[in-house]
């Protein structure tokens, strides 16, 4: 067991030490802005005492390095510092800056709720779906059935986010007058009325994410069905139930997995899209329109949050394929 | 004794570019109860496939389109998926090529045991585990008690192949098919296998179908052999009355293959500069040494082989030699000249003048680029020709190893038989034009009138081009055949070395012995006799180990 | 409720049927093992299938037969159906073609070619042509203002709708024909998708063939620095950096969309690297590489003459799927509005800004078509080149399967 739990610590410090890294490296892409930040936000017309303002304001007169670190040691506390969009406002009125309705945390929290929301309705529904689907595929591969997913999944995986969403606006909202093609959630909304605003950006996500996942499955199931083991559980005259519950799902379980995992974390990219399309008030929308406003703070701590997220699912691939390894679970 | 298996008119077809190829045309096959038969033939002959088709199995992309396969009556190609069930692995038993690959990694071994007994209804899972140990305690299986309550890769190959042999014990069947259990195997952990399955079989009186492409394996197994060349039968009879009296042509050049033996040169003035000379030499990769202080020369115009089981270090000793990797210690010279370790810092010369030809010729040839281009690469690189007059060397040089140029050159590797391949890498060392040549493994690739007619070649060309070879193999009727001197390998040292005469003829090195005599011969008596001669406990990896202990080797294990 | 239990009715009509259809065809056919040894499981699937093709063929005949307004919920199906099956026609006459016409070695390839494939190198095709004459087939130019002509004309040509024959997709909110537009789309969108991914593969498979060849520290760092970039989410990444480049480009539009190239191309091209070394390490143990390797040959003989030539049937699947990826991220990033910058015509912020009229689809079809056919522009190559590729990953791999 020792061996096991060495590599898994192993993983997990080198997961805190990619997020270490990434954090750098938004921060550092950041500061690529010419000019500053101030100028940035201002624009070239500006005067300079604005600017100045803006300046201080923000810190930043200090070198990179420290700022670096005083944001860091911020966001490891919640405080990921404050919106330009409010802050530029703020200066402007002449108001006490740094106040609560400016940070980019109270602007993220409900946000980031809401996103979570959306891709756990998608997970619940997707991640049951695409596994049966990806297993009866395999098993019944080169059949019509298999034929058929193919061409669909494919074609799903193809279509840009966008697409699908609009496709299913038209008939599940716009032909079809069954769900609502916007979903504008507001803080204290009853779970029933919440669940159906979110159904339509869910069912758009579950497409993309059930194609992507359904295929891996498929293909690791397959893989596995190849392996001498199974012909000789076949050939020790076992049911076929038995052959596939017995000897080939313990083996399947982490491949399985680690295909949720990753494409958990392909959800992350897709959110982004959907909510836009369906102005549904999660993070990506917020992160698309930060970034077209260039508020740098909310854009950095967006970022740092996709990238943790991602980071994250993709750590828990890792070490769950380790754990449901019986060579590394049973050493020699 | 009563008719068990009687397969009829068998037809099966692979499917492969969209269409459905023959794979066994028309074979006919039966087994008495208790018997034995050995099913042999090259790579490519379809034994496998029959094997699967006398358990009524076709593999995904197989499909038996014609004929009857009959186990006591049921016709197995006809009778519905159940009534198959209720025979496999109860009255039919299979035993797989890689025991590693096919016990499944996530269950303990006599949980995989104890499976088909249970589910057949046959015994109760605790008297099936008792049972488990008893046939492994039959199979000398070390602490048969504890075992099998390991995970499969906690095994050893050997040990493994045994324990797949007693899951097929498990429901004492009327027939076992064994498909080449012991191919991937060392010759001296083979031996040890080979017993057990000979033992276990005779005591339960199971009839047996032995699938392997070792004539000699299949002389000790078999009561009857059954010779197949690409998917047609060539030849049926006793194992004694095919080895004494083969009737067909193929079957006599099969048999006939070994008696290759060129005679070994004289001996060398010692005081000749070797071409090669390896001194001293220790080599590591990372921090676990795996050469020690391996020290032999090479003259011009001789062969020498190296010899000793996987791992031994025959083929680190080659990488060193070439500069692939340098040694911690000692030195490689040429004709008495010390050369660089690395080979990146020799220059042309040093490197054209030793050359290799390697094992598997089908990862030595690029297979993007024509023979052609493959043979004249060096001879403009090295020698600098061009156009017309590289064409024309290149011609030369496919003249010299017995291939047509005008219908070679402009060929791809996948276009070309397994020996042709491995004629081509002959042909591409040679355009160096070296003195010396490293050969590794190069026959045990090849089928065996084949690999008989590379070594032809090679002597051919040593004596023509006073040429001196190293020669890396695992199967000492190579050595028999080619070497002029002998170095035997274990654990990354030098165990003996000598002319082959003396190589051959007691006294020897313990291990020398063990791996001599555990080499199979055409003899069908010839385990029995081994085993009378040696004792059960002194074969194999027991051997081995016994060695360690009385500390003939101080690295052990 | 009710819904619920339709569904309910129909699923348990289908066990029953299908129970049904193999014991009748075991009877019939005096148990032949195809009906036999069929589990109820997959005789269910047979009558769910046939329930829904039944349904399909309801539906069309629904689309076909009825009158406005009632058609109106069936138009888009209709569509969808009849495009499928031009296209299914289309890909069968272009394999026939394709095998009646050619070398030897392109006949037997059309001759094992799916039809799916067949379809996927017709619009492969198709979309080429369309980009390369873009300004020929188009009837007006991208950028043009339309003088004449109002601005907003409804799509499809019907002047009771607001439409105008002359403009059968209508003109956008400043008076530019759409259809002109989409046609530059396949201008701009794809022939920017294709640069960008030349030139990631250029980056990324040179420096994974590098490592992979060389191996040692180079690889090292190379591989750590891609772990670390893989480890932000692409199109996250991408929108990041266009924030930046946004800024240093100002108000220099065309400077955008070459940052937005290059910023794409960089990301794009860790996945390249991580291939291309994978497929270098592979060939690089090989044996022939240790020859040339033996012989003395330098860096350059062993990636390009030695390495590449096997890497390439890999390689060109990587670059149709890593092309669709691109073309996507593109696509996205043009519709959140970060992308290809206007006057450039592109899909994706056509449909951005056409993205309204979908509400008028229950009353004006035509209407709503116009930014669907900008969006299933975009995936329509898309599948194509995935059914390609997933066929030469298909052949590639051989009897594996």
């Amino acid at each position: 067991m020792s061996t096991v739990l060495k590599i898994i610590l192993q993983r997990l410090a080198l997961g805190v030490l990619t997020l270490f890294v990434v954090s750098i490296l938004i921060f550092a892409a950041v500061n690529m802005l010419p000019g500053d930040f101030a100028q940035a936000i201002l624009g070239q017309g500006a005067t300079p005492d604005a600017v100045e303002a803006i300046r201080r304001d923000l810190g930043l007169d200090q070198p990179p390095v420290a700022r670096y670190f005083q944001w860091l040691a911020g966001a490891l506390q919640g405080d990921l510092g404050n919106s330009f969009a409010q802050a530029n406002f703020a200066s402007f009125v002449g108001a006490d800056s740094g106040g609560n309705t400016a940070s980019v945390a109270t602007q993220i929290a409900p946000r980031f709720w809401n996103t979570m929301f959306l891709a756990g309705v998608t997970a619940l529904i997707a991640v049951p779906f695409s596994v049966v689907l990806g297993i009866l595929a395999a098993l019944y591969r080169n059949s019509v059935f298999d034929k058929f997913t193919n061409i669909f999944t494919l074609s799903s995986i193809s279509s840009p986010e966008f697409f699908l969403a609009y496709i299913l606006i038209l008939f599940l909202a716009v032909l079809n007058p069954w769900l609502p093609s916007l979903s504008n959630i507001y803080q204290g909304m009853g779970f029933g009325e919440r669940l159906e605003k979110t159904l339509l950006p869910a069912l758009t996500l579950t497409l993309v994410v059930t194609a992507h996942m359904m295929r891996m499955t498929r293909a690791a199931i397959i893989n596995l069905l190849a392996s001498p083991y199974i012909e000789m559980a076949r050939l020790k005259g076992l049911s076929p139930m038995r052959v596939i519950v017995r000897h080939a799902l313990p083996n399947a379980l982490a491949p399985i997995i680690n295909v949720i995992a990753l494409n958990l974390a392909y959800l992350i990219t897709g959110v982004v899209v959907v909510e836009v399309v369906f102005v549904y008030p999660g993070i990506g929308q917020l992160f698309v329109d930060s970034v077209k406003i260039r508020d740098i703070p909310v854009v950095q701590a967006c970022c740092l949050i996709f990238a943790g997220a991602y980071i994250l699912l993709n750590l828990t691939a890792d070490i769950m394929s380790i754990i449901s390894n019986p060579r590394l679970r049973h050493p020699k | 004794m009563s008719r068990l298996l009687t397969m009829k008119d068998v037809w099966i077809e692979g499917r492969s570019d969209e269409s459905w190829n023959p794979i066994i045309n028309g074979i006919d096959l039966h087994l008495d109860k208790g018997e034995v038969l050995g099913l042999i033939g090259e790579s490519g002959a379809g034994k496998s496939t029959m094997g699967l088709a006398a358990m009524g199995f076709c593999r995904d992309g197989v499909r038996i389109s014609k004929g009857s396969v009959e186990f006591e009556g049921i016709d197995l190609l006809k009778a519905s998926a159940a009534k198959k069930r209720a025979l496999l692995g109860k009255r039919i038993a299979y035993v797989a090529q890689s025991a590693a690959a096919s016990f499944n990694p996530a269950h303990r071994i006599i949980d995989q045991h104890t499976e088909g007994p249970v589910q057949h209804g046959v015994m109760s899972k605790s008297e099936s585990e008792r049972d488990a140990m008893e046939l492994y305690a039959k199979l000398r299986l070390p602490d048969p008690e504890q075992i099998g309550f390991r995970y499969p890769h906690q095994v050893s190959g050997g040990q493994l192949q045994r324990a797949m042999t007693a899951m097929a014990m498990s429901c004492r069947p009327d027939l076992i098919i064994f498909d080449e259990p012991t191919t991937a195997l060392d010759v001296t952990t083979q031996i040890e296998v080979l017993a057990s399955i000979r033992d276990i079989v005779e005591q339960f009186g199971t009839a047996a179908i032995y699938i392997t492409h070792d004539l000699a394996v299949v002389a000790q197994m078999a009561d009857r052999i059954k010779v197949l060349l690409k998917g047609d039968e060539v030849e049926t009879a006793d194992t004694r009355t095919m080895l004494s009296s083969p009737k067909e042509d193929y079957t006599k050049s099969l048999w006939a293959v070994r008696d290759f033996v060129r005679p070994a040169k004289p001996a060398v003035h010692t005081s000749a500069t070797p071409v090669v000379s390896v001194q001293g030499v220790t080599a590591a990769y990372g921090k676990v040494d795996v050469l020690n202080e391996v020290s032999f020369d090479i003259h011009e115009g001789r062969t020498v082989a190296v010899v000793g089981e996987s791992g031994s270090g025959k083929s680190t000793t080659a990488r060193c030699i070439t500069g692939l990797l340098p040694p911690r210690q000692g030195v490689i010279e040429f004709d008495g000249v010390a050369l660089p370790a690395d080979y990146r810092k020799r220059n042309k010369a040093q490197l054209r003048q030793a050359q290799m030809i390697y094992q598997m010729a089908d990862t030595a040839l690029n297979p993007r680029k024509t023979i052609g281009e493959i043979i004249g690469r060096p001879v403009e690189f090295y020698m600098g020709l061009k156009g017309r007059e590289k064409r024309r060397r290149v011609e030369e040089l496919l003249d010299e190893i017995e291939l047509p140029a005008d219908q070679y050159i402009d060929r791809l590797p996948s276009e070309l038989s397994g020996g042709q391949k491995q004629r081509i890498g002959i042909a591409r060392a040679l355009a160096a034009e070296p003195k010396f040549i490293i050969c590794d493994e190069v026959t045990s690739a090849l089928d065996q009138l084949v690999a008989e007619g590379i070594l032809k070649l090679l002597a051919r060309l040593q004596d023509e081009l006073h040429l001196s070879y190293m020669f890396i193999t695992h199967d000492l009727a190579t050595v028999k055949s080619i070497a002029d001197e002998v170095v035997v390998m274990k654990d990354g040292e030098v165990v003996e070395q000598g002319p082959k005469a003396q190589m051959f003829q007691p006294p020897h090195h313990p291990y020398t012995d063990l791996l001599l005599s555990s080499v199979p011969e055409m003899d069908p008596d010839w385990l029995s006799t081994l085993l009378a001669e040696r004792g059960i406990d002194n074969i194999g990896d027991a051997a081995v180990n016994k060695m360690s202990y009385n500390g003939t080797q101080s690295k052990g294990c | 409720m009710s819904f619920w239990l339709e569904i309910m009715g129909v699923l348990l009509g289908c066990l029953a049927a299908g129970w049904l259809f193999q014991f009748a065809g075991e009877k019939i056919t005096h148990g032949k093992p195809f009906f036999r040894d069929m589990p109820l499981s997959i005789a269910f699937g047979y009558a769910l299938g046939a329930v829904v093709l039944v349904w399909i063929v309801w539906s069309y005949y629904l689309a076909r037969t009825l009158e406005a307004p009632e058609v109106n919920k069936y138009f888009f199906f209709r569509r969808a159906i009849d495009a499928f099956i031009l296209f299914a026609i289309a890909a069968w006459l272009f394999r026939l073609l394709g095998r009646s016409v050619g070398t030897q070695g392109t006949k037997k390839l059309f001759r094992q070619m799916p039809l799916t494939a067949s379809f996927g190198l017709l619009t492969i095709l198709i979309y080429a042509l369309l980009a390369i004459f873009a300004g020929v087939l188009a009837p007006y130019g991208q950028e043009q203002i339309i003088q004449g002509a109002a601005a907003n004309i409804a799509p499809g040509g019907d002047p009771a709708m607001g439409g105008n024959p002359a403009y059968p997709l209508g003109t956008d909110q400043i008076g530019r024909d759409i259809l002109s537009r989409l046609i530059y789309g396949a201008q701009n969108t794809v022939g920017i998708a294709f640069a960008t991914t030349c030139l990631a593969f250029v980056l990324g498979g040179t420096l994974g063939f590098l490592a992979a060849t060389l191996g040692g520290w180079l690889d090292q760092v190379l591989s750590r620095g891609v772990d670390v970039l893989m480890a932000i989410p692409s199109l996250i990444f991408a929108l990041l950096l266009m924030t930046i480049a946004s800024a240093w480009a100002g108000s220099e539009k065309g400077l955008l969309t070459f940052y937005m190239v290059v910023i794409i191309a960089v990301i794009d091209s860790t996945r390249v690297f991580r291939l291309a070394r994978a497929v270098g390490a592979n060939i690089v143990v090989m044996d022939y590489i240790e020859a040339a390797k033996l012989r003395g040959e330098g860096l350059f003989y062993l990636i390009f003459k030695e390495i590449l030539p096997n890497a390439i049937s890999p390689l060109l699947a990587e670059f149709g799927l890593r092309f669709c990826f691109v073309f996507l991220t593109i696509a996205s990033l043009s519709f959140l509005g970060v992308g290809i910058q206007p006057p450039l015509a592109d899909w994706g912020t056509m449909v951005r800004d056409l993205a309204q009229f979908i509400n008028f689809a229950a009353f004006a079809p035509q209407v709503a078509s116009a930014p669907l056919l900008a969006a299933g522009a975009i995936a329509l190559l898309t599948v194509a080149v995935n059914f390609v590729v997933d066929w030469m990953l298909h052949r590639s791999s051989g009897l594996k399967e």
